[in-house]
């Protein structure tokens, strides 16, 4: 193939060198304002007043809103939400007034001048004292803070635990990770003089956003359309509706100018929808043959004060749960929890990092205990391609021995070390995710059109969204393969807005390749035919080029127009009441290897070598399919080893860079990346997913590698020298 | 009150009035328009803003503005000559090193001196295609190093 496989540089690669990329900073209208919000300082409490006068009188000020100045609707994925709260605060950080003015100095020192009384009531930050009886209550109509219980099961549970020859158990904590986008949060909103709204917002969702914030704007969502800038990282932060959207918005139109917001670093971290907080208790049971026999698991999930994407991260665990592995018995409860904390979102991965950490350090231990090779024990277990599982999967491509074998020839163990005090080992860990997209709206659909103009050029218009991962230029691979130009006469019109663009659920689940490509893929075939068939009716020779052949049908009457459109929507289902389903029209496996030196006297541990195998599919461009890989490797690494939010009494203590810490370019180790092709029947050339995989494994196989090293068993991340000094010495 | 400014910016002299509390940064980026120094934490812990003072890489949001006086400042405005990319701008380009691109405007200005540039914070790419691309402009420019 001439373009699919290929390591084509991104094609909005020489813009972002230069500085040219316009992300939401950079853009500003005729007349455009600044907003500011002002946020609650309190946990939880009544608002008793707010006394918006003084706010006034700052000059230059264009618009005061509270909630008494906004339509009166709520909103979210359980109806809990509002843009500005009006009587009541359940976080630190909750929307209690914004300002518009000419610029952000005014809109500050206005919202610092409004007078707030807000009643304090007692608040509630962990998830097992938020379940207690008589806990404080964060929406009284629910009744409770439990949001919902998610059940699975299979098989039967409680005979597979009696017949086992080894059972372990234990409880895994996981913390709050920030996305940690290095372009803040933002968006500008304007409307035009027929009431009309667009908005400029880096949002990963852009055809959702259109529905939800017209319905939070009372408006309809034909009078509103969206616009993405470049969007400077995303990895799920992007992936639902905010408070500060449809403050914009309606700042904007009270104000009848454009009006833009801009988050500063530490309002960044303070409303980041950030991965949850996550309790696993988990129990495993194998024969004494290294036959799995069940797993069982009871999992708190933390929403933080309102109800977005956090709250459906145990509908991907499940998925891994019920799927992965041959397990004849399967059983599963997990409860998500609101707590008096910032709310909690999507975040590459989605609830798999949390879950498989567990899972794969028990599939570890099982294995030592039954004396089998970690990966001969995962072997005997493993998924194959054809079957489907008991919870409803169904395995198509699967080179899940293939990765785990790429993991066996490349990690050796470790010579020893210099001094008796350091400690080194090696580990594995896998992974199981959705490949092929995820059921997890009605739709899982997207929309392409390929035009071919009369010079030649090929236009793709999709639905799909780039953010940064690449999808530009795949999806111009895709269509460049498929009519056999070069990949140089291929636009994608990413900069169109939804008028134009066609629907697409947006950018999760590791989707895009393989939805948007097969969109692209079946635009562009159906335009080559319409080439072909010009070609033959104008009797024009099989070998007369593409703009000739498109002009010579703009230029006679009764012409055509080399135009083609496609709605891909994979062959796959929701899952059911019971969470059995196959939700996903193809599935990936992923093994990563780790060696580590861990110092006994200071509990630091230093990665020295990652392998990193996973199944793809087919690599559309193996450059930016490696680049998913050790980007994913290295933020699963910070989540392991480094990054947490720190809270005190609902405040987080650790907001800016500095204490917050993600992996900087000292702390990666050598990472080998082994790209595995099963050439699945239904992607587009054989594509699979890769956006997320990466990210899940390496922290399992890190902790894994550390209890070869030391024989201490961590579970809990970040693994700091603390804790890990703290593992070594029994938990003292 | 404000202050004069005279200082030289991606090879052009420019003069201009300031508040004396400006940030480097806030008069590159509003005042000339120069979008490509990007603006991620304001606290110097991101580098995302640096840009060459005097050849030297700073975080142009620590550094007030009245320090740049006479200085010459390049931004990543200031890098490709002629059209034609600079060598580690086509580096960071051809080996992937590039995927949301926020950081890279400071990363590429960064490298431009530092082997390890230990002051930029990437969240994308892992690091391991920015290694490269280093690596790539090194032995492209510096054959004999």
């Amino acid at each position: 193939m001439k373009s699919v496989g290929q390591r084509v540089p991104k094609l909005d690669a020489a813009d972002k060198a230069t500085g040219k990329s316009r992300y939401v900073q950079d853009l500003r209208l005729p007349g455009m304002l600044e907003a500011k919000i002002l946020r609650s300082q309190v946990p939880h409490g009544r608002i008793v007043s707010i006394d918006v006068t003084e706010a006034w009188k700052v000059p230059g000020v264009r618009a005061v809103l509270t909630a008494k100045d906004i339509p009166a609707k709520v909103w979210g994925y359980s109806k809990d939400q509002v843009a500005l709260k009006g009587d009541r605060v359940r976080r630190i950080g909750d929307e209690l007034a914004a300002v518009a003015a000419p610029d952000i100095e005014a809109a500050t020192e206005a919202c610092e001048r409004i007078k707030v009384v807000i009643e304090p009531l007692p608040a509630v930050y962990g998830m097992e004292a938020a379940l207690a009886p008589g806990a404080p209550l964060l929406h009284a109509a629910r009744g409770s803070n439990l949001v919902q219980t998610h059940l699975y099961e299979h098989g039967r549970i409680e005979e597979a635990f009696s017949k086992a020859a080894k059972i372990v158990e234990g409880t895994f904590v996981l913390p709050a990770q920030q996305h940690g986008c290095l372009g803040p949060a933002g968006a500008i909103a304007e409307w035009d003089a027929n009431g009309r709204l667009t908005m400029h917002d880096p949002t990963q969702i852009p055809f959702l956003v259109q529905r939800d914030l017209a319905e939070a704007l009372d408006i309809s969502p034909a009078d509103l359309r969206i616009v993405q800038p470049c969007i400077g990282g995303a990895f799920g932060a992007r992936l639902d509706l905010y408070p500060h959207e449809a403050i914009v918005a309606l700042l904007a139109k009270k104000t009848g100018t454009p009006v833009r917001i801009l988050f500063s670093r530490d309002e960044d971290f303070q409303t980041d929808p950030v991965r949850p907080r996550t309790i696993v208790r988990l129990r495993t049971a194998a024969a004494a043959d290294g036959t799995l026999l069940g797993r069982d698991a009871d999992i708190l999930v933390d929403c933080g004060a309102y109800v977005s994407w956090g709250a459906m991260t145990p509908v991907v665990m499940v998925n891994t749960f019920g799927n992965f592995y041959h397990c004849p018995a399967a059983r599963y409860r997990a409860r998500t929890v609101c707590t008096n904390t910032q709310p909690t979102g999507a975040f590459r991965g989605f609830g798999n990092p949390e879950l498989l950490f567990p899972m794969e350090t028990q599939m570890d231990e099982l294995a030592r205990a039954l004396k089998m090779d970690p990966i001969d024990f995962r072997l005997k277990n493993a998924n194959r391609a054809e079957e489907t599982t008991p919870a409803g999967g169904h395995i198509t491509s699967c080179g899940f021995k293939e990765v785990l074998e790429a993991v066996r020839t490349r990690l050796k163990r470790p010579a020893a070390p210099a001094a008796p005090h350091l400690k080194r080992g090696i580990g594995v860990a896998a992974v199981f995710h959705v490949g092929g997209g995820a059921r997890i709206y009605r739709s899982d659909g997207c929309g392409a059109t390929v035009k071919v103009d009369d010079f030649g050029k090929v236009v793709v218009v999709v639905g799909a969204t780039d953010i940064g991962q690449g999808m530009e230029t795949a999806m111009a691979q895709i269509a460049a393969e498929e009519l056999g130009v070069d990949v140089s006469m291929v636009r994608v019109a990413t900069q169109a807005d939804t008028d134009i663009r066609l629907w697409d659920v947006g950018v999760h689940a590791s989707r895009t390749t393989f939805i948007a490509g097969n969109a692209v893929r079946l635009a562009a075939k159906e335009a080559r035919k319409q080439i072909e068939d010009a070609r033959a009716a104008l009797k024009l020779p099989a070998d007369a080029p593409l703009d000739k052949v498109v002009r010579a049908e703009h230029f006679r009457q009764k012409g055509r127009l080399i135009t083609a459109s496609v709605f891909y929507d994979p062959p796959t289902s929701m899952v059911d009441k019971a969470n059995h389903g196959n939700v996903s029209a193809a599935y990936t496996w992923g093994c990563h290897g780790a060696e580590v030196e861990v110092d006994t006297e200071t509990g630091q541990v230093v990665v020295k070598r990652i392998v990193a195998a996973h199944d793809i599919g087919r690599a559309i461009n193996p450059m930016h399919a490696e680049g998913q890989v050790e980007g994913g490797v290295i933020q699963g690494l910070g989540y392991a080893m480094f990054e947490e939010c720190v809270l005190k009494d609902g405040r987080m203590q650790n907001g800016y860079f500095l204490d917050y810490r993600m992996p900087g370019i000292r702390d990666i180790p050598e990472i080998e990346t082994v790209l595995v092709e099963t050439n699945d029947p239904e992607g587009p050339f054989g594509a699979k997913g890769i956006g997320e995989p990466p990210i899940v494994p390496i922290g399992p196989a890190i902790a894994n590698a550390i209890a070869d090293a030391t024989g201490v068993r961590m579970r809990e991340f970040p693994m700091t020298p603390e804790r890990v000094w703290r593992a070594l010495r029994g938990n003292r | 009150m404000k202050l004069r400014l005279s200082m030289r910016v991606n090879g052009n002299a420019v003069e201009l009035e300031i508040e004396p509390h400006r940030t480097l940064l806030e008069v590159l980026r509003n005042d000339l328009g120069l979008a490509g120094v990007r603006e991620g934490c304001s606290t110097g812990d991101c580098g995302a803003c640096t840009v060459l003072v005097n050849g030297k890489p700073l975080v142009s949001c620590l550094m007030l503005a009245p320090d740049a006086e006479g200085a010459s400042i390049v931004t990543i405005e200031g890098l490709a000559k002629d059209g034609k990319l600079d060598p580690m701008q086509e580096a960071f380009v051809a080996k992937g090193a590039i995927q949301c691109g926020f950081c890279t405007p400071g990363m590429i200005l960064a490298a431009k001196t530092e082997d390890i540039p230990e002051g930029n914070l990437c969240r994308c790419t892992g690091y391991t295609k920015i290694q490269e691309a280093i690596r790539e402009e090194r032995r492209t420019t510096r054959p004999q190093a």
